[in-house]
């Protein structure tokens, strides 16, 4: 029998059967059974009928709202998140090993805490929603709250996923720019930008993917309003409290489609980063 | 020019003026700060705005009580549920090869993906009053949606892959050499596991049992989908904390937050101890 046929490799250690079971029977009840019934119910209102519910004008304008404000968030995350992870990774300075531990915070700080007190922040009276006010920029209920919220969660997946390419860059191709007499920007676009490039859109499509299914962080900041302000996970909660299962599933589904299309997505990026630098 | 002095000359040549380095550090520790600090900071002063004993009043009012004490319950039933179901998954998937490994992976990961609103639905569409099993629990007079059976499912689902996560990432490292030893002298296979495999994990464990505890209390989107916002009976900290708020009870609405917080800086804390120590 070749290989690629035998279904597991012997090995001495017990427990495989027992402990894959588990694994497999738990996985089953928690999380796949819940998501099926999802499956089943929008198979049940077909494709015509949830692009019917999509092309409702409120639907429509949450979902634009969802993942053009998740894009741009993302895309500020990939900025800055690049650049803290140069600075936390290259430079030594006081209080950097607390700034590198904050940067966390998003994953451990419950989304309801950090909504209300970024809502606190910039709500007009807020400390720098009073300072943005004098220059005319209202944050506090308009979509760039939605903004402020996203790249908040955003953030730590684009330095977690850049840090460790950072850290084992090999020198030596930096030294070869500088001697061959590139300048130190010349090197730093041309040799080491190509290098944590894949990292860097991994933590970018990962951080997108966090921001389109946000909901505790922003519905504080975001005032919720339809057609302006309103998100698309706030919208099922919303059909939900109409009783209208079929207008949430609809909307889940779509939702759920684009995680699934940006999961494979994200494990491609991997894959590439991968191969280029030896990490996930 | 000796090696040494070759390196130095290298290394200055591969870095950065000092005038740009300031600039980026600075930079950083903006960003850092206005988005990550400063939400923090707003926690406390916003907690601690109206003294001590109103702090204190806000945390011993009956309904908070219930809440910490509900939150406290979840906590307690899905971490310990998770944690035997990392264990069990570790497992299986790092101590052995078998076809169908990743796709293992991939589907423990997915609650990751999942919008947290999306999580809350799949089982109102379960066992909601319109659900697949809403009618068989009616009859039967089993709730589950809008009490705590449902409260517990959704953060199960949530905090499905933290534990599972970090250790299968460690145990595929360290291999399986240890365990094949201990079996070679004539240990069983649970005492190998008691005695090699969870002491070389302990730390990875406790991660793991930190990150998915702080989510489980912390949980908001699907948490909020399921519970129904029975005060006294179904509001987590957070619900009540999005009640309070919206009450304009300020005051007390962050001095429960600030316990999350709180929560949430002991967990990052531990989290970079422990990551300390494994670097040494």
């Amino acid at each position: 029998m070749s290989r690629a046929l035998v279904w597991r490799q012997s090995s001495p250690l017990p427990g495989f059967r027992l402990t894959l079971g588990l694994t497999l029977a738990y996985l089953a009840v928690v999380v796949l059974i819940p998501l099926a019934a999802l499956i089943l119910r929008a198979a049940k209102l077909g494709l015509p009928g949830i692009v019917h519910i999509a092309l409702d004008s409120r639907v429509v304008a949450a979902l634009r709202v969802t993942f053009g404000v998740s894009l741009a968030a993302s895309a500020v995350d990939v900025v800055f998140g690049v650049l803290v992870a140069w600075v936390l990774t290259r430079y030594r300075f006081p209080g950097r090993r607390a700034f590198d531990a904050m940067v966390d915070l998003p994953f451990a700080l419950p989304t309801a805490v950090a909504g209300i007190a970024l809502a606190t922040l910039y709500a007009p009276n807020g400390v720098f929603g009073a300072a943005l006010e004098r220059i005319g920029l209202r944050v506090a209920f308009t979509p760039w709250g939605i903004l402020v919220a996203l790249i908040f969660v955003g953030l730590p997946f684009v330095v977690r996923a850049v840090q460790p390419v950072l850290q084992d860059l090999d020198a030596e191709l930096e030294e070869a720019s500088a001697t061959l007499g590139a300048s130190r920007a010349k090197t730093l676009r041309r040799v080491i930008l190509p290098q944590i490039a894949p990292a860097a859109l991994t933590g970018m499509a990962l951080a997108f993917a966090r921001g389109v299914g946000e909901y505790g962080s922003v519905i504080f900041i975001a005032g919720n309003i339809a057609y302006v302000s309103e998100i698309a996970p706030l919208l099922i909660i919303v059909k939900l409290e109409e009783y209208d299962y079929d207008g949430a599933t609809a909307i889940a589904a779509i939702m759920l489609a684009v995680s699934f299309v940006m999961l494979f997505v994200i494990n491609a990026a991997q894959g590439w980063s991968r191969r280029r630098t030896g990490h996930v | 020019m000796s090696d040494l002095a070759l390196t130095r000359r290298a290394a200055k040549v591969a870095d950065e003026a000092p005038l740009a380095k300031a600039a980026a550090i600075a930079a950083a520790l903006a960003f850092l700060s206005l988005f990550f600090l400063a939400p923090l900071a707003v926690v406390i002063a916003q907690a601690s705005a109206k003294g001590f004993s109103a702090y204190w009043q806000a945390l011993a009012e009956p309904d908070a009580r219930a809440a910490i004490a509900l939150t406290l319950t979840i906590a307690a039933v899905v971490v310990p549920l998770n944690a035997g179901f990392g264990l069990a998954a570790a497992w299986a998937i790092a101590k052995f090869q078998f076809a169908g490994k990743n796709l293992a992976v991939t589907l423990i990961d997915l609650p990751f993906s999942v919008s947290p609103v999306v999580s809350g639905l799949v089982f109102v569409l379960l066992f909601g009053a319109q659900g697949w099993f809403g009618g068989f629990l009616a009859a039967h007079h089993v709730k589950i949606i809008f009490a705590v059976p449902g409260i517990a499912l959704a953060t199960l689902f949530v905090t499905f892959p933290f534990v599972a996560r970090e250790l299968i990432a460690l145990m595929q490292q360290q291999g399986t050499a240890e365990e094949e030893a201990a079996l070679t002298l004539g240990a069983g296979g649970l005492k190998t596991f008691l005695s090699v495999t969870l002491p070389n994990a302990k730390w990875a464990l406790l991660t793991g049992v930190l990150l998915c505890n702080a989510r489980a209390m912390g949980e908001f989107g699907a948490v909020s989908v399921v519970s129904g916002h029975i005060r006294g009976a179904t509001n987590t900290i957070p619900l009540q904390v999005e009640i309070l708020y919206n009450e304009y009870s300020i005051a007390a609405a962050f001095a429960l937050a600030s316990l999350l917080a709180l929560l949430a800086l002991v967990t990052l804390v531990v989290k970079l101890a422990v990551e300390a120590r494994a670097a040494r």
